[in-house]
């Protein structure tokens, strides 16, 4: 029993580690563009078939594939910022159903180019970290555990030590203000679209050897992260973590008490509550909505 | 006497409609009939200033409740889909508790989570939604006869007429409660929300009224749905399916009642003729994706300010 316990508390680790990645450039991206991107699961997606891509068909080393795989989505996310969100500023629906249209244009291409049918990749490393016979963290895993926390961390010291940090919260906070300031809206955008899509790009690249790449892999993703960013608070990048934290305990542990349907109606209904007790979520103000 | 000629040359081309179409493409104009429907009940809703992610699952609620009725309890059909109407706008009624304590974006997000726990319901629970697969060999329409012309309900051209005229008597009594009082407070409770509070309005009674008489009516294009396919399951009423009645709704444009229905018909004729026909059958998410993005980059306010511009043009020399 206790064996279990540990062991879905590790897979629960690892699953808050690449939910946060991903929750946290969607709370970035609407906390400086004001734009829910539903289109942020296919960025996810992006991101693993550029590994499929660089690291199982032209077989270049892993970490190549994924820092290609983070370029790559960083410029996909500045492409949606010129093309898409910039011209859609004045209209937060229009940016919604013009990111559903770039969702659907994605997924197009992943399946003309890739087929629809669940991609193979070689495993980078079969050794497994073993603490004792039922519990086991396999190396993949823990490169996305060291790689959130790296990650998460440079991103908290470039928002709040840095003046590009300033900046970019400055025009979270109030654009207008931001720009009398003399802070460039469209500079901080760009900034804050690339690094939110190549979080997600990262998260996808990473976790592609460990979960089923096809196309339609970000619906899932996407419907996750939602539920993150609600019960953390829309907006607030601590409480994005806070809450995927919260969010994987809850889903992995009634994952392997009950079964997976059951867990992913817990983790709608969390939200729901949360919405209901506390709109504006566990950690977030009110003033953006 | 205008309006009789016009009513009448409308009716005798919907007739018509079908005659000159191949076997797949009446079908597909029995889901734009009914889809019809879907998109004008939705725009019921949206008057209110509320933006839903669920309402394809009420649709569902309808269907599922219409299928059992007929099935397990042998309701006569047309009575089950009716029903199946009321129990979505009863649904609508009792969702209304937790969601209207949400606003704008976050009544977006709190009706899409409201509607996959529904759709998760049905998909977790065998007895009776029948899981996953869902349900099988739902009863057909009864048939019969008005003397000159026999309803076989197997064949697309006798549903189509049907729907037509089920979907028509709704579209009328959409219209009609768009223009009665209740109506034009809903635009007042949208545009005007704290003017009409001042007046003695009561908000939130009205956004459930219109929240349930929208979800009422998606119920029964559910039902209509239902007992013309003859199978439904979860997959039947996903978010992609949603994700479609946004675009019509957006594409076509709200402000006006004919808005909708124009973006459903101009979108389903794009996507399922003209793609089909011409063989991008592997490119069409991709095209559909670029119409969405560029009509709304070049078309805010839909395809109805369009038609508004022609209109006007026409009127003025």
């Amino acid at each position: 029993m206790l064996d279990l316990l540990a062991q879905t508390g590790l897979n629960a680790v690892y699953a808050a580690s690449y939910i946060s990645l991903i929750a946290v450039g969607l709370v970035l991206i609407f906390g400086v563009m004001g734009v829910i991107n539903f289109a942020h699961g296919e960025l996810y997606m992006a991101g693993a078939y550029s590994v499929v891509l660089f690291y199982s068909d032209f077989e270049l080393p892993f970490m190549i594939a994924v820092a290609a795989g983070l370029l790559f989505v960083g410029c996909l996310g500045l492409l949606m910022e010129r093309t898409l969100f910039r011209p859609l500023k004045d209209n937060p629906l229009g940016g919604l159903v013009a990111s559903i249209g770039f969702l659907m244009i994605m997924q197009a291409l992943a399946s003309m180019g890739f087929g629809v049918r669940m991609e193979h990749i070689p495993p980078v490393t079969q050794h497994v970290i073993e603490f004792s016979e039922r519990v086991r963290l396999p190396m993949a895993r823990l490169f996305v555990i060291i790689a959130a926390v790296v990650l998460l961390s440079a991103l908290w010291i470039f928002l709040k030590k840095t003046r590009f940090g300033w900046a970019l919260r400055a025009a979270a906070q109030d654009p207008e203000a931001a720009a009398l300031q003399g802070i460039s809206i469209n500079q901080t955008a760009r900034i804050a679209m690339f690094i939110g899509a190549g979080l997600a790009g990262i998260a996808g690249a990473l976790t592609a050897p460990l979960v089923s790449v096809n196309p339609h892999m970000g619906h899932s993703v996407i419907v996750t992260a939602f539920i993150v960013i609600i019960v953390g608070g829309v907006g607030s990048l601590e409480g994005a973590v806070i809450a995927s934290v919260v969010y994987a305990i809850v889903h992995t542990f009634v994952t392997t008490f009950f079964d997976g349907v059951i867990a992913d109606i817990t983790g709608l209904s969390l939200m729901l509550l949360v919405l209901i007790v506390k709109p504006t979520g566990l950690f977030g103000s009110a003033d953006r909505a | 006497m205008r309006n009789f000629l016009i009513f009448l040359a409308g009716a005798a081309a919907l007739l018509a409609l079908p005659h000159g179409l191949s076997f797949s493409q009446q079908e597909i104009l029995v889901f734009l009939t009914i889809n019809i429907l879907l998109v004008s009940s939705y725009r019921l809703l949206t008057l209110t200033g509320e933006w839903s992610l669920g309402h394809v699952v009420i649709m569902g609620v309808g269907a599922y409740a219409s299928a059992l009725l007929s099935k397990k309890l042998g309701v006569y059909v047309p009575v089950s889909i009716l029903l199946g109407g009321i129990i979505s706008a009863l649904l609508a009624v009792v969702l209304s508790f937790p969601l209207f304590r949400m606003k704008g974006f976050y009544f977006l997000i709190g009706s899409f989570a409201a509607g996959e726990i529904i759709r998760l319901l049905w998909k977790r629970f065998r007895d009776p939604f029948g899981g996953a697969k869902g349900i099988k060999g739902i009863d057909p329409m009864p048939d019969f006869s008005i003397g000159i012309y026999d309803f076989d309900f197997f064949e697309p051209v006798s549903y189509y007429y049907l729907s037509v005229v089920v979907v028509a008597a709704c579209l009328w009594i959409l219209w009609r409660i768009e223009r009665s009082p209740v109506g034009l407070t809903f635009h007042a409770v949208h545009w005007q929300d704290k003017l009409a509070e001042a007046s003695g309005v009561n908000l939130r009674a009205y956004r459930t009224l219109a929240f349930s008489i929208a979800s009422g009516f998606a119920g029964i294009s559910g039902g209509l749905l239902a007992h013309y396919i003859g199978t439904i399951n979860p997959n039947s009423f996903d978010v992609e399916v949603m994700v479609f009645v946004l675009t019509w709704a957006i594409v076509g444009g709200t402000s006006t009642f004919y808005g909708p229905i124009l973006g459903c018909i101009v979108l389903t004729v794009l996507n399922e003729i003209v793609l089909r026909e011409l063989g991008f059958e592997q490119m069409r998410p991709l095209i559909y994706g670029a119409i969405m993005i560029l009509s709304i980059l070049f078309m805010p306010k839909g395809l109805e300010s369009v038609v508004q511009k022609i209109f006007s043009r026409r009127a003025k020399p």
